[in-house]
């Protein structure tokens, strides 16, 4: 492997801009992790705008901390107040907060932030040694694997998203109409614009993410759906002590790797990757009953995993150029935006972006542990901020940044609609991230599946007949079509009442 | 597929995993609810989560869900025209009706499966008294756009804000007026002075 770009990358890191900005990422994401509301790709969302002005490679550097960084602060509101931050830290709460009970706050996020430390740059540097490989091998990837690449890259995210498996699916759907939307590049018919002017160029992927994910957010939890916090006193000796590090490390080790892999997964991420190091965690114990109980293991675990998994999940974004979750299709965006087309090429293509971004994740595990073990009860303080005031403040930043991007009122009204969309969306069971996502990959879809249909002239059992694309779309079926008719099974059980004592899972 | 346990749900009382090709779904809540002291991992989920949502308001009613699912299909109806009005094409050569054809024509067949499962879905919120915080909070929103290109956006980012802390906040009188000023002129500062962002402004 050639070692000079990789080196540079670090040359592009240590750039002061690139610093400050890393520092900026993560401090924010720390603090978005903490206070519960907005998630990552909310805040990414909304951080859109500030973009534009930077350079590529620091833009992504920032937004990148956001989400990694997201991922140590959703551990301290799971220890300290039984509250997750994120969804990625649910399960910590389990262990973390009754170690918290027993006074022994200080180890559990002592050891979440080590966790989380290792096993974000377990995560990096593997995937520094395979995502060149990933990429290379994509490079003569044409349109017919891309067609199946992005069909099973949009199902993955929407029957693994939370939620409803049909309506992900939908308001996929919806995003690949929405995509549609503005002049047909092949043809130049233009396509549901109701002669529009404003919509002749398509529709903007900012005021959507904005929208759907940073309005929707704050409209959804306008309806006074959280606890109001209290933050607790101070939190003392964040150090572990060596036998709980001891006790840890094999679930450290574990959650590396589970998380890793769960992350590269599309759809996966690091909320999956936690659940999932929880439960091998409770499985391979001696004494299972321990975990709730407050086992150091049930904190490390997870929050190792979900840090490898958040790292990881840029893999198939820098890639392929497939988004693997909603962060990573408002990540997509940004780079879009900065005239970067996320795919096989980058690597070779835009060396300095790729590893400026991939090594500044080294950077920012560092602050990130920094922040965590010596600084937490600066972020424990933040607590008491309060959501009433933050939600107006996000509000404004909001609508002025988007009309920042383009000068333009139509836009600002856009966020709007969207926002209440994003709000409905919400309300009624749906999942705005796999809409994202697929209004990402939309036209690359589109393109590409018309490309292949005049290569195949016409015949789409073709796409079977070409190895990869074959494998994809047989794998896409069976994801398709495998849980409806096993749910549709189980129903049938259940009403002829079988009394069925093991239920046995296929797959 | 995945590294993840697949693992096999035991006759005893071990959680299956939460992993796999279903996140959810995959361990089957037992016959008789009770409250095993080691609870399924999934369980304890839905139960930290619904902590968290303590006040979530009940799930709404088939009528809506149907409804909701009558939304899609419309939806998907009216892209079939508009697609069919751009030019079918065929396979051999499509045009800039075909993509979108598929789309709404698989969203129509999602939006039956929808109805198909009215009584079934329990994920949507009715909507409550507190749904009329979000409908006043949009209505700031529209509010500010209407006016914004005419008065700048001062005035209305401050009247904004103050109805929001004050009114959907419920924040005291005092600290709802000084933050909204306080915020206002944070961003004139930002937008205006240092970064001299072309945005319609009074002052």
């Amino acid at each position: 492997m050639d070692l000079a770009p990789v080196i540079d990358g670090f040359g592009v890191v240590l750039e002061p801009t690139n610093l400050l900005y890393c520092l900026i990422g993560v401090v924010i994401g720390m603090l978005i992790g903490v206070l519960p509301g907005l998630g990552p790709a909310a805040t990414i969302a909304i951080l859109l705008p500030v973009t534009f002005g930077i350079e590529p490679v620091t833009a992504i550097i920032m937004l990148s901390g956001i989400f990694y960084g997201a991922q140590y602060g959703g551990t301290i509101t799971s220890v300290l107040l039984r509250l997750p931050g994120e969804a990625s830290s649910v399960v910590t709460v389990f262990d973390g907060h009754a170690l918290a009970r027993q006074g022994k706050a200080g180890t559990a996020l002592g050891i979440a932030a080590i966790g989380s430390f290792v096993g974000g740059t377990v995560s990096i540097i593997v995937l520094s040694l395979v995502a060149p490989l990933v990429a290379s091998f994509a490079l003569d990837f044409g349109p017919p694997e891309y067609t199946a690449l992005a069909l099973l890259g949009i199902l993955l995210v929407s029957t693994v998203s939370s939620g409803d498996r049909l309506k992900a699916v939908i308001a996929a759907c919806v995003g690949l109409l929405l995509a549609t939307v503005g002049r047909d590049g092949f043809t130049g018919a233009e396509r549901f614009t109701f002669g529009n002017l404003q919509l002749a160029d398509g529709l903007d992927f900012v005021p959507i993410a904005m929208g759907l994910f940073g309005l929707g957010e704050i409209l959804y939890n306008l309806e006074e759906r959280h606890r109001s916090v209290q933050a607790p006193a101070v939190v003392a000796n964040v150090w572990p002590s060596r036998a709980d590090l001891r006790q840890s490390s094999g679930a450290i080790g574990r959650g590396s790797v589970i998380g890793f892999l769960l992350g590269i997964l599309p759809g996966g991420g690091a909320t999956l990757a936690s659940l999932a190091a929880y439960a091998v965690e409770k499985k391979r114990a001696k004494h299972p009953e321990r975990f709730g109980q407050g086992a150091v293991e049930g904190v490390a675990a997870p929050e190792t995993a979900n840090n490898a998994a958040a790292t990881s999940s840029f893999i198939p974004l820098l890639t392929l150029g497939i988004p693997a979750n909603a962060t990573m299709a408002v990540i997509f965006g940004a780079l879009l935006i900065q005239g970067v087309s996320p795919g096989p090429q980058l690597v070779t293509q835009e060396p300095e972006l790729f590893w400026g971004v991939v090594n500044s994740m080294y950077i920012g595990n560092i602050l990130l542990l920094i922040m965590s073990i010596p600084l937490v009860g600066l972020f424990v303080r933040i607590l008491r901020v309060r959501a009433t005031v933050l939600a107006p403040i996000t509000v404004l930043i909001t609508l002025i940044g988007v009309y920042t991007v383009n000068n333009s009122v139509f836009d600002i009204m856009l966020v709007i609609v969207f926002g209440a969309l994003g709000y409905l969306m919400k309300k009624l069971g749906f999942d705005p991230g796999p809409l994202v996502l697929a209004f990402v990959l939309g036209s690359l879809l589109e393109d590409s599946l018309r490309r292949s249909l005049l290569i195949f002239d016409g015949d789409p059992t073709q796409f079977f007949t070409r190895p990869i694309s074959g494998v994809l779309l047989v794998v896409f079926l069976l994801v398709a079509l495998l849980p409806p008719v096993r749910a549709a099974l189980r129903r049938r059980r259940a009403a002829t009442r079988t009394p069925d004592t093991t239920p046995k899972e296929l797959v | 597929m995945t590294s993840a346990p697949q693992g096999s749900t035991g006759p005893g009382s071990h959680d299956g995993s939460p992993a796999g090709a279903t996140a959810a779904g995959t361990a089957q809540p037992a016959a008789g609810g009770a409250p095993a002291p080691e609870m399924d991992l999934a369980e304890a989920i839905h139960q930290v989560e619904a902590e968290e949502q303590e006040v979530r308001p009940p799930a709404a009613g088939p009528l809506s869900n149907v409804l909701v699912a009558v939304a899609v299909i419309v939806l998907g109806v009216a892209a079939l025209v508009g697609s069919s009005a751009l030019g079918l094409g065929s396979a051999r050569s499509p045009d800039s009706g075909t993509f979108p054809l598929l789309v709404s024509a698989l969203l129509v067949l999602l939006g039956l499966g929808l109805v198909a499962a009215a009584r079934r879905t329990e994920d949507a919120e009715r909507f409550t008294g507190a749904s009329w915080l979000v409908a006043a909070g949009l209505a700031t929103m529209v509010g500010f756009v209407a006016v914004i290109g005419v008065i700048g956006f001062e005035i209305p980012a401050a009247l904004l804000a103050f109805v929001w802390l004050r009114f959907l906040g419920h924040e005291s009188w005092r600290s709802s007026v000084l933050i909204s000023l306080g915020v206002v002129a944070a961003f004139y500062l930002v937008f205006v002075v240092a970064l001299s962002v072309p945005i319609p402004h009074l002052f």
